[in-house]
């Protein structure tokens, strides 16, 4: 009979050990749980970001297979020349005259019913801020007003040089922000968290305002006025998204022209002005230097000091080096007798007055060899082409009338798209940035930084380079500066340092890909210019929910796109797995499946660790793979007529599908011709070789055409086969679907730091 | 998660072992150079299906690293370690009831729930006390707010529904 006492404790003893090993079971457990949620969100966060480039590198595929009409399809029919000549107009820097007929705004009345904000110049304090309240009670300002304050940023702009010098002398601070992507919610909250611009708050915004979000033109709108009203302290740097050619495809373009019906055209054309004036880069105290992309191992701020950075209209080229070089061979031989062979501009007829749409190229000196990396440009210059171009405000006025009067204004049939003229080599000086010069912005607009030492090609966006810590060290040091601010890329935090704290990436855009998928920061320049960070995520909703609730719902969006990826190459998957089956059971090894899916998609993906999401699994080790085809089919949308590969192959391509068509629709009426459609379809097809018949391809187009006039609203389209997503009027252009967003007003609590 | 039971040969098993371990340290492995960073490591050993202690972790860890440690971990290293993990189904996942017991013998007069206090103390003070992140996050989801407590039974089914 043990004594109480020694038995109490005995038990005591004996409880405590329970409860320890209880507890440490529960937290072994719920550790697990958190690692696989952490798993997960990582994950997902792969899932968007690889479907994003993916579709950036679509965008240059869509220049390529413009280039390819160019040089490889001669139309065979007048109707086919004039439908081509419409998309493909020249890019060029607008004339003087051009410009000052679009910012006519005075002429453009306002009505006395009109209730929005009213500006006048020279711009106030009061006026910026009543710009930022008026947005945030969702008004909208009068295309005069836009027209005129873009008109007067584009007066201010001009004076600035390439790279803007600032000092923390006058100001007290510093703030810079990053990407915000026309997210108006958290441009909002940065001025109700951090104050708004004043003489004693200078702010710098590091590119990328546009695309995406809803409210781009609202951002630029009160990011142009504050600049106005705050010469000295507001600074904004041009980012890649600053750019009439990406705009065409992101969004920017379609929100002006919805929202702006009668004159957003206008508003548009001197936005693309306006872009190719905003300065490249921003430096603090000589000390800081701040600039959208990165940097490459042959950066040299000199020479971005001294080029013409209104010649770099946009940053994309339709070819690489290769074709390029490829074609230069060919050409060569041909050299006497074909006066073309260039892949660049070229000189067509205009169906419209006025080159609304430009797509293609500035010409270019030949790619060296210089760096191995091939950085998408184009081919070598011929000289002809370039005393063409002098003379082209001649000429334009003549195809017009031309044209006007019914004739064919090709004059060869073998280069249809060409005037020959005499080489002048000063044209080209004043006309083109060198090839130098373009790579030169493409580098600072375009770059990411990587971990390893080196610089090579950028092969995911197809633009600029990565850059390691060796080139920011290099740099650093050539210029005796301290560290590299830069946005362009998407952080969960919203930021992140890296290059032993010498770079630093900062992105202003919470909730990205979805509400919930990240946080948005900015980064005050203190003295000493030491950076102190601030996180918000700008969307009242998301801090109610769990982490887990949270990882859900941008996991959900993120297994959703993935979803339809995999749809869209339901034919090609198809085929993949029946090479894994050639007993022809109809099953597959479970552990086929990954090496299955990406040799087709190739988006680099954690295919086995995603595998549990998108397979409900199979008689146990064996996949039955049509029916896991036909699962992920009938998640898709559904359009009973249509031939089920056409489907898939819009659905793959639905992003250049939207882009080329507004692209022909160069007056961005909203509609394009059946004919149009049909002609681009073929092209298009027979470029990215997919197998539509030609009746097919007609029977679809007699079916959208729902009024029968000949006419098709590409909205409509899109819509008809939800190629856009649900709030298409609201939402964002991306490859993902979006959850809509709360529209809360600005202020929110700031995510903990 | 190892619930694909291939009745193939052994050669057969390891080489998909070692395409899902490969697929989940890419995941982390950020500088896309094979290695990934120490603090990680936890994650994707248990995102692979298993439940170490983090004192098994932290032995684990020292099985991986380098003789040196740099603070990364390198994937020739941590494959033939987690592949044998795998094989010999070390550190398998608790069982539902096990979890149910571990939250009764907390709560010795059999109520059905923790308080708020309770939990944060043996949370924190007992065991392998959580960090006050960890606390917070469980707190969130595991705390029914009417009564401030956590009504151990129904969490555990509902953190098993979420997990399937």
């Amino acid at each position: 009979m043990g004594s109480g006492a020694s038995t109490q404790h005995h038990f005591a003893f004996q409880n405590a050990e329970k409860a320890f090993k209880a507890a440490v079971l529960i937290q072994r457990w719920y550790r697990r749980y958190m690692a696989r949620l952490e798993m997960r969100r990582q994950c997902t966060w792969s899932i968007f970001q690889s479907i994003e480039y993916a579709g950036q590198q679509d965008q240059v595929k869509l220049h390529d297979f413009f280039s390819y009409l160019v040089d490889h399809f001669t139309p065979s029919s007048h109707n086919e020349k004039d439908f081509l000549s419409r998309m493909f107009t020249e890019e060029r820097v607008p004339q003087d005259s051009e410009m000052e007929k679009c910012s006519d705004y005075e002429s453009i009345e306002v009505p006395d019913n009109y209730t929005g904000p009213r500006l006048s110049f020279p711009l106030l304090p009061d006026h910026a801020m009543a710009l930022v309240e008026a947005f945030r009670l969702k008004q909208q300002l009068h295309a005069h007003y836009v027209l005129n304050l873009l008109h007067e940023t584009r007066k201010h702009l001009v004076q600035l040089p390439n790279i803007n010098r600032v000092s923390t002398c006058y100001s007290e601070e510093i703030t810079v922000c990053g990407d915000l992507h026309g997210q108006l919610d958290d441009l909002i909250f940065i001025f109700y968290k951090n104050g708004l611009p004043s003489p004693e708050r200078a702010y710098v915004f590091n590119g990328d305002f546009v695309d995406r979000g809803k409210d781009s033109l609202e951002i630029l709108m009160v990011l142009f006025a504050f600049m106005l009203v705050y010469p000295k302290e507001f600074h904004l740097n041009r980012g890649n998204h600053e750019d009439y050619m990406v705009n065409l495809r992101y969004g920017f373009t379609k929100e002006v022209m919805h929202k702006y019906k009668v004159h957003g055209k206008k508003i548009l054309k001197i936005l693309q002005d306006v872009f190719c004036w905003l300065p490249l880069a921003t430096l603090v105290d000589e000390k800081v230097l701040i600039l959208h992309g990165g940097v490459s191992d042959t950066t040299d701020l000199e020479l971005l000091s001294k080029l013409d950075r209104h010649k770099i209209v946009s940053t994309l080229r339709c070819k690489t080096r290769k074709e390029n070089e490829k074609q230069e061979e060919e050409k060569g031989k041909a050299k006497q007798t074909s006066s073309a062979g260039r892949p660049s501009p070229w000189f067509l007829p205009q169906s419209h007055p006025l080159p609304s749409s430009p797509i293609c190229l500035s010409s270019h000196q030949t790619h060296k060899a210089g760096r191995s990396c091939s950085v998408p440009c184009c081919g070598p210059l011929d000289p002809r082409e370039l005393s063409r171009q002098v003379r082209r405000s001649v000429d334009l006025e003549l195809e017009r009338c031309w044209q006007q009067a019914g004739f064919p204004v090709i004059k060869e049939k073998e280069e249809p798209w060409l005037f020959m003229a005499d080489a002048d080599s000063e044209a080209r000086e004043l006309l083109e940035p060198t090839r130098e010069e373009w790579r030169q912005v493409v580098d600072i607009l375009w770059s990411d930084p990587m971990a390893q030492e080196g610089c090579k090609a950028n092969t995911v966006r197809g633009g600029g380079c990565y850059f390691g810590p060796n080139v920011t060290k290099q740099l650093l040091q050539k210029y005796n500066l301290q560290f590299l601010i830069r946005s362009h890329e998407c952080k969960p935090e919203g930021y992140e340092f890296c290059h032993g704290r010498k770079v630093l990436t900062i992105f202003s855009a919470s909730n990205y890909y979805e509400v919930g998928s990240n946080r948005g920061a900015y980064v005050k320049l203190g003295p000493a210019l030491t950076p102190h960070i601030v996180q918000y995520q700008a969307n009242q909703a998301t801090h109610r929910l769990t982490m887990r609730q949270r990882i859900s719902r941008v996991e959900e969006s993120a297994l959703r796109a993935l979803r339809n990826k995999l749809f869209a190459h339901s034919s090609d998957l198809l085929d993949e797995f029946k090479k894994h089956d050639k007993d022809k059971t109809g099953v597959i090894p479970l552990g086929k499946w990954a090496a299955a899916v990406e040799s087709v998609l190739r988006l680099g993906l954690p295919w086995r660790v995603l595998r549990p999401q998108l397979v409900n699994s199979a008689a146990g080790a064996m996949l039955h793979y049509e029916s896991w085809l036909e699962d992920v089919a009938k998640e898709q949308p559904n359009y009973k007529n249509v031939q089920s590969s056409l489907l898939e192959t819009l659905y793959r391509n639905r992003s250049n599908l939207e882009t080329i068509f507004r692209i022909i629709d160069s007056d961005h009426s909203g509609f394009i011709s059946v004919d149009e459609f049909r002609q681009t379809w073929k092209l298009f097809s027979s470029h990215m070789k997919v197998d539509i018949t030609d009746d097919c391809i007609r029977d679809l187009a007699r079916s959208i055409d729902l009024n029968k006039d000949g006419h098709i609203d590409i909205n409509e389209f899109l819509e008809a086969f939800r190629l856009v997503e649900q709030s298409c009027s609201e939402g964002r252009d991306s490859d993902c679907p979006q959850a809509p967003t709360a529209t809360g007003s600005g202020s929110s609590r700031p995510g903990a730091h | 998660m190892a619930d694909d039971k291939e009745k193939e040969g052994p050669e057969l098993v390891i080489a998909e072992l070692h395409k899902k371990i490969k697929d989940a340290f890419e995941v982390f492995d950020h500088e896309m150079n094979n290695t990934v960073d120490v603090r990680e490591i936890g994650t994707i050993i248990r995102s692979l299906g298993c439940c170490p202690s983090e004192g098994e972790l932290h032995e684990l860890i020292a099985e991986v690293e380098e003789e040196e440690p740099t603070g990364y971990i390198r994937y020739e290293k941590f494959l033939p370690v987690m592949t044998s993990i795998l094989l010999e189904r070390r550190y398998r996942p608790i069982p539902e009831d096990t979890l149910l017991r571990a939250f009764e013998v907390l709560d010795p007069a059999k109520r059905g729930f923790l308080s708020k206090e309770e939990l944060i103390k043996y949370m924190t003070e007992e065991g392998e006390p959580f960090s006050q992140e960890e606390m917070e996050e469980m707190l969130s989801a595991a705390i029914d707010p009417e009564s401030n407590s956590i009504h151990y039974k129904d969490y555990i089914t509902m953190m098993v529904i979420d997990e399937n």
